[in-house]
């Protein structure tokens, strides 16, 4: 039985899109109804994740990738995460300001996510929004991470090719062989091309790649312009054969497993963690054991076996 | 953890003046107050921000305008969420506006206006008083 409102969402009903999006955002059992029966409903899009530091032209990028494929007759769905405040826990969502032309196009949805405290670049609910989009028929889903550092790479496991932005004059090359970043990119983009020192920076990712000794698909460099819409028909033609190369290799089919595995078992711990703290909240046996750490009574990891013990028994 | 409900505000600059020091002001604001708002930048027709708000999912839309064309472009905001289904999405708006405009505003639609001289803070306090009762979340 498909609910109505499900049902409206795969017959391209874009208020009852928007209002899934919402449920699942917020935690909403509603969201988990909506989820349940539009997961078989997933698995058809193309997920792109682009990312990079503060200030690399990201929003720019991902609306220029967006038009690009209109051009090419295909719907596109963004999602672009902002950061929350620490202190406020509210958000200032501003990256559809980039986007503005694409508002209009029907073919186009853009929904901004505020991060609430997630630390890996994405919201916690960033994957789900991800499974209504795809479900809801949008041929690309853009994900647009916050602004990355070097520790932002939880993209590389939501989305199915990674696009890597640098940009000319952050760091030496000492930057480019630390762990992290651009070791998830499939796609290395150098934005802003047109200024001065971006080809020391092409350069230097060339170097950097020369050194990678892994197989299969080649990590492509390209320089773009994303403000004037340079570089961006070539940066799509590299995501689309890399969709490719994903299909052929069987890669495509191993990382649905691999994410099979890990969406599973984050539920799994999800649900006993909901399980045991219903009970341990209310016999008190969490407040307890809190105290007894917070005295240096008995130490994190025996106080959870405790705690465990007490919600079954 | 508490499942907060989060509110998602939508500053957005319909017309065609480009000044838009105020609306970033308010957005920066309702931020610091603990509110989601998303900032759509200047130069916004009706119906791009009434797309917006439906993208979006918004529970609240401030509007600001200083080019005075408010009294021709704030109704066909309200026409254009009503097309969309977006009715029950509250209305606010900021910039200069003559005190005589202010009744048709509010027949349109407008909860508030908020001239030249208003404090963030009582355009804070009204947004937590004025508050769609549910959230968009709760709605269907």
């Amino acid at each position: 039985m498909t609910s109505d409102i499900v049902q409206r969402l795969l017959d391209g009903d874009r208020r009852a899109l928007t209002r899934v999006v919402t449920w699942v955002e917020n935690g909403y059992p509603q969201g988990r109804d909506a989820l349940r029966e539009l997961f078989s409903h997933s698995g058809n899009a193309h997920i792109v994740g682009i990312t990079g530091s503060t200030g690399s032209g990201k929003s720019t990028l991902v609306a220029a990738i967006a038009r690009e494929y209109r051009r090419r007759d295909r719907s596109v769905g963004i999602i672009a995460v902002d950061p929350t405040s620490p202190f406020s826990h509210g958000a200032l969502l501003g990256d559809r300001i980039r986007m503005q032309d694409l508002t209009s196009d029907p073919g186009v949805f853009i929904r901004s996510m505020a991060t609430r405290g997630a630390l890996g670049g994405l919201a916690a609910a960033t994957n789900d929004v991800v499974t209504v989009l795809d479900a809801s028929g949008e041929d690309v889903i853009l994900v647009e991470t916050v602004g990355a550092g070097q520790d932002e790479v939880e993209i590389a496991d939501t989305a199915h090719t990674t696009v890597v932005i640098s940009i000319p004059g952050a760091g030496d090359d000492m930057q480019a062989i630390k762990a992290g970043i651009l070791e998830i990119a499939d796609i290395l983009v150098v934005n802003k091309a047109d200024l001065p020192l971006a080809e020391a920076v092409y350069k230097q990712l060339h170097i950097f790649m020369e050194l990678d000794r892994s197989e299969g698909w080649r990590v492509p460099i390209l320089k773009t312009v994303a403000t004037k819409g340079q570089g961006v028909t070539e940066l799509v033609e590299e995501i689309d054969k890399h969709r490719e190369y994903l299909k052929r290799s069987g890669r495509l089919a191993e990382m649905r497993r691999h994410r099979a595995r890990r969406q599973l078992l984050a539920a799994a711990q999800g649900l006993l963690l909901e399980a045991v703290l219903s009970t341990a909240e209310a016999n008190g046996a969490l407040d307890k054991l809190v105290e007894s750490v917070s005295r240096l009574e008995v130490d994190p990891r025996t106080a959870a076996e405790q705690l465990i013990k007490a919600a079954k028994g | 953890m508490t499942q907060e409900r989060k509110l998602k505000i939508i500053i957005a600059k319909p017309g065609l003046d480009g000044h838009d020091r105020g609306a970033k002001v308010v957005a920066r604001a309702l931020r610091d107050a603990g509110f989601e708002v998303v900032y759509t930048g200047i130069r916004q027709t009706p119906e791009m921000i009434a797309e917006t708000a439906l993208q979006e999912d918004a529970d609240v839309i401030g509007l600001s305008i200083l080019s005075g064309a408010h009294l021709e472009l704030f109704p066909r905001v309200v026409e254009e969420l009503k097309k969309r289904g977006m009715d029950d999405v509250v209305l606010f708006a900021g910039g200069i506006i003559p005190r005589e405009d202010i009744p048709q505003l509010e027949k349109a639609g407008f909860k508030a206006i908020f001239g030249p001289g208003s404090s963030t803070h009582d355009i804070i306090n009204w947004v937590r008083e004025n508050l769609p009762k549910q959230g968009a979340a709760a709605r269907s």
